[in-house]
């Protein structure tokens, strides 16, 4: 079985249809590109596989759970393992760094509010093993997120930003971590490090599903390339291939 | 620790009982606004019907121990847990509701509750209010110490509000307390993060209930008579008033909060008449020169004033 299963994913918003019939198998942990014209539904795509927005029809499986993922609630969805950063960066602003990072392991603790209340000793061991781990996962980014784990989220540069949201969707231990244009805003040589970052990401075994516009990052990074169009999936292959393929040029800057 | 002992050497310093009667409004109001403050600030929801849980304390103690004769010890954990149950009650359905339509219906509920009292002649004998509550009593048997000065029942309140900055500050640090501020600051977000919005915006409001529930069996014994006159939407909006005053999810801040909004008037008592013009005034100067409130963190929002 694939680790992750997608068939004719479907979502309209009124009138528009932004999902259309959608097909997607990762059959393990890759790092999968998904590019495509503004409004072409890859983000839609991420809104439905977290559970952010409801699908019309479809199916999604990932490998170990029987059911349709898209019967389960929002919350849900964490803990069977797909995590996501933001298009429109949305880190917790007001929380510092560090909390940020913890929120992220959510699922993966237990306290309740009797133990928080009477200070068990369980709830304690708990406080001490998320710090330590999400410390651990900030570490990943070297020094730029650590050096400011008490600041508010807000006073994070665009960039640092974006790092955060990306170490905030990894603690949780995800075996699928959905990328929404982790580079955008960043400078030449901040992405280069994204891809080295995520590139060691993927060697610990997480699949990677990374929406880019920038061409060139998607082709240092991404071993399989989607192009969608108007919600449906036109064309998959290694980099070169979707490039160069007519009706990947045809979706970009039309037909004569 | 040296405000503390403050605290614990406060009597021996003031002799007026009316003084006396003012500071122990003052840590009452504290329990309330700390309890208003887990939804409010915390997890960033807006209740305009705080008074409501006050209530169900209040009458709960006040019922329990006239007609049936309880102790106050046993109606204290009654009381708290019927106000965790209305306060999941009213968690419910709101759910479902964000911002101004849930402030509208958190104010409607407010207001149910105060009609009920009112109404409900075989309960609460409505507006008579029930007379007569005794004073609660400390020790077994033949050594019982009454608590019916105003030094002892300063320092029953004092517990309480201990109780509850202790309590606030524990759920605040644990996992709990990070997923209500996570709500808070994004929920769609939070949502996806792995937080079960339903269930930690109930645990929100019953938690904050509870506190709320706790200063009513306060309120019922101290006052020894409890009428719906107490629980009116006045009442809640007070409460409103002192975490935004304070700074919205600091504790500190509302408890500095709850002595100014609650002492000042007292000391301004020859002023009386012009205490809520006043009050009016000073919220629209905070809101517009220190919006966070006086102890609150600078908040994200403000980095994009013009």
């Amino acid at each position: 079985m694939a680790l992750l299963t997608v068939k004719s994913l479907t979502k309209r918003f009124g009138g528009l249809t932004a999902l259309d019939g959608f097909d997607l198998e990762v059959p393990g942990s890759e790092i999968l590109g998904i590019i495509g014209p503004n409004g072409s539904g890859k983000t839609t795509f991420f809104n439905v596989l977290t559970g952010m927005v409801q699908a019309d029809l479809g199916e999604v499986y990932v490998e170990g759970v029987k059911e349709n993922l898209l019967m389960k609630r929002t919350h849900e969805i964490i803990a069977l393992g797909i995590s996501r950063t933001f298009q429109n960066q949305r880190p917790f602003n007001n929380l510092s760094v560090l909390e940020n990072v913890m929120v992220g392991a959510h699922c993966r603790t237990r306290t309740g509010i009797f133990s928080a209340l009477l200070s068990l000793p369980g709830a304690g061991k708990e406080r001490i093993w998320l710090r330590e781990r999400a410390l651990e996962t900030m570490a990943l980014f070297g020094d730029r997120l650590l050096s400011m784990k008490d600041n508010p989220a807000w006073t994070l540069s665009y960039a640092n930003r974006r790092r955060l949201e990306m170490a905030r969707a990894l603690v949780s231990g995800p075996r699928i971590i959905l990328l929404d244009e982790p580079t955008a805003g960043m400078n030449p040589a901040e992405s280069q490090q994204m891809i080295d970052t995520i590139k060691s990401v993927n060697r610990t075994g997480i699949a990677v599903l990374v929406i880019e516009h920038d061409m060139n990052f998607v082709r240092r990074l991404c071993q399989r390339v989607v192009a969608m169009d108007y919600g449906q999936k036109i064309v998959e292959g290694t980099f070169p291939e979707v490039r160069n393929h007519p009706r990947v040029i045809e979706a970009y800057l039309g037909k004569d | 620790m040296a405000i503390l002992s403050a605290c614990a050497a406060l009597p021996f310093v003031i002799h007026s009982n009316y003084a006396m009667r003012v500071i122990i409004y003052i840590g009452l109001y504290i329990v309330l606004a700390l309890g208003l403050n887990v939804v409010m600030g915390f997890t960033g929801l807006l209740n305009i019907g705080h008074a409501a849980f006050y209530a169900t304390g209040a009458y709960t103690t006040a019922i329990l121990m006239t007609s049936w004769g309880l102790s106050f010890w046993w109606t204290l954990p009654i009381g708290m847990a019927l106000g965790g149950l209305l306060g999941m009650a009213i968690g419910f359905p709101t759910l479902r509701l964000r911002d101004d339509y849930l402030a509208m219906v958190t104010l409607g509920f407010g207001q149910i509750v105060y009609i009920v009292a009112n109404n409900w002649m075989g309960l609460t004998r409505g507006p008579r209010g029930i007379p007569g509550i005794p004073e609660p009593r400390i020790g077994f048997a033949h050594w019982q110490v009454a608590i019916d000065s105003y030094t002892s029942y300063y320092y029953l309140i004092l517990f309480f509000v201990l109780v509850t900055i202790y309590a606030c500050i524990r759920v605040r640090d644990s996992r709990v307390g990070l997923a209500w501020m996570a709500i808070r600051e994004d929920e769609d977000v939070a949502a996806v993060m792995g937080i079960n919005l339903g269930f930690y915006k109930t645990l929100a409001f019953a938690f904050s209930a509870v506190l709320g529930a706790l200063a009513g069996s306060f309120f019922a014994v101290f006052q020894s008579f409890v009428s719906p006159n107490s629980f009116t939407i006045l009442e809640s909006v007070i409460i409103v008033t002192i975490p935004i005053l304070g700074g919205l999810g600091s504790l500190p801040g509302t408890i500095v909060g709850a002595v100014l909004m609650i002492g000042l008037p007292e000391v301004f008592r020859a002023a009386s008449e012009y205490r809520m013009v006043a009050v009016g005034a000073f919220m629209v100067l905070m809101m517009v020169f220190k919006p966070e409130g006086l102890f609150g963190k600078k908040l994200f929002q403000q980095t994009y004033k013009a």
